[in-house]
């Protein structure tokens, strides 16, 4: 388990300092999007038209909760798959999104950015739902309300705990952790991404 | 004849989408366990006490393990000799998938058209696959499905050519293709044979069945024991951060096929593979 606490929005110090295989707690404020909000995020961008979220500096958890029962903060919100929103990041990361929170690898051109820009991917971890909603503390909607589970949310998380998948010097877990355990016996064998 | 009411199928479902996400089934979560034994990652063992822990509270709180609650797959077996009285088969069913996913806080995933994507707003319409079998039993399984995994399926049309070695090689070169992004460790999901949409059929089928328990064919349990081998031998791990567990288990079904062709269908599904089944 992670003992050391990143504090968000994050600091430039702390985001040199993080390498991949690193586990850490997350603190502090996140946005949430995934497809249908970067999709309309980034047409945003392209038209030149003003973001309904200011992403300088922020980080954010590509999440799709489900419905929030009574008494709670939010329901079950573990982390989508990522690489939908390859596509997209490069024009982010470019308007200064800093930290990037989901599941599974990314493709050469959002690592590429993320060195350019200097940012950092965690995974959180895929299918668990219930233990990540208990580290959230706070959760309103701030944007796009008709997307439903789609909509921006502002989340407030305390130890929230995440893995450094991708740093911002490029070093990928995906392929360092997958070359370390692979056995080529298989007659497919080795990574393929 | 035995007469079954549409609202009881209705009930039945509601309770089967609601407990199917909550509760994650015991071989599942003993499979689980077994992996984390044998882990060598140090992060892999970490996710998978992660994963463990995640299964444990959702079932104490009654929340979903994992938010994609996942498309509603339902599975009936129709007796033949039962009518369905006081209401619509189909209507009673998406009845079912409506109350469970809105009363039950589940989120709800379905868009109404493939491409111009409004959300249906109540995880409706369900897939719905009926086998008409003999007697009066009427049995239901509700098993939602994930997208993150769904998502990593793939179906081949191989020639007879190709046999044992091409199914094998295109098995292992799906789940090294989908990597880190369908949740691992899986449990895949294979049907061999049939026609096209039979292969796939047969493939969503096959993660029905209870972890642990071997193919009644000892050839295909044999193949079964040295895919799961080697798909552990890529290395990908839990959570595809690197380790020995890409997969808790490979289930095939097979089927008779034409003599021209060897389909062969991959369905990917997370550690979340959800399933419970109620006899009316």
């Amino acid at each position: 388990m992670a003992e050391r606490r990143i504090q968000l929005p994050l600091s430039a110090e702390d985001l040199a300092g993080l390498r991949a295989g690193e586990s850490v707690l997350l603190n502090g404020p996140l946005l949430t999007g995934r497809d249908a909000a970067h999709k309309r995020l980034f047409a945003a961008v392209q038209a030149g038209n003003e973001l309904p979220v200011e992403l300088k500096g922020e980080t954010i958890y590509y999440v799709g909760p489900c419905p929030t029962m009574p008494g709670r903060i939010i329901g079950s919100a573990g982390p989508t798959t990522s690489s939908r929103m390859d596509s997209y990041t490069p024009a982010l990361l470019k308007l200064g999104l800093k930290g990037m929170v989901g599941k599974g690898q990314r493709s050469q051109d959002v690592i590429d950015a993320m060195v350019k820009y200097q940012a950092v991917y965690w995974a959180a971890l895929g299918g668990a739902g219930a233990l990540i909603a208990n580290s959230i503390v706070k959760a309103e909607v701030l944007a796009y309300p008709d997307l439903g589970p789609e909509a921006i949310y502002r989340l407030e998380v305390r130890d929230l705990p995440v893995i450094v998948a991708i740093d911002s010097l490029g070093n990928d877990l995906y392929q360092m952790g997958r070359k370390e355990y692979a056995r080529l016996s298989s007659g497919v064998g080795g990574p393929v991404f | 004849m035995r007469e079954i009411a549409a609202e009881r199928i209705t009930n039945v479902v509601a309770d089967l989408c609601r407990e199917s996400n909550i509760n994650l089934g015991e071989d599942i979560s003993r499979s689980l366990e077994k992996a984390l034994a044998r882990e060598e990652s140090p992060v892999g063992r970490e996710c998978l006490r992660g994963i463990i822990d995640n299964a444990k509270l959702a079932r104490a709180e009654g929340l979903p393990v994992c938010q994609d609650t996942g498309m509603a797959v339902v599975f009936v077996e129709y007796g033949q000799e039962v009518i369905i009285k006081g209401g619509d088969f189909l209507e009673a069913i998406n009845e079912g998938v409506r109350r469970g996913y809105c009363e039950g806080y589940l989120r709800k995933s379905v868009v109404n058209d493939p491409l111009q994507r409004v959300n249906s707003g109540d995880n409706c319409p369900a897939v719905v696959q009926v086998e008409i079998v003999s007697g009066a039993t009427f049995r239901i399984t509700v098993a939602p499905k994930g997208f993150g995994s769904e998502n990593q399926s793939r179906l081949g049309m191989l020639t007879p050519a190709q046999g044992r070695e091409g199914v094998r090689q295109f098995i292992v070169e799906t789940v090294s293709l989908a990597g880190a992004n369908p949740c691992p460790p899986l449990v895949v999901g294979v049907g061999v044979g049939g026609t096209m949409e039979m292969a796939a059929l047969l493939a969503k089928k096959a993660l029905l069945r209870e972890l642990g328990t071997e193919n009644p064919d000892p050839f295909w349990a044999e193949f079964e024991a040295e895919l799961l081998e080697e798909i552990n031998d890529l290395g990908i791990g839990p959570q595809g951060l690197g380790g020995r567990n890409t997969a808790l288990a490979v289930h095939i079904n097979p089927y008779p096929t034409h003599i021209a062709g060897l389909p062969v269908a991959v369905n990917i599904s997370c550690h979340v593979t959800r399933h419970k089944s109620a006899e009316l």
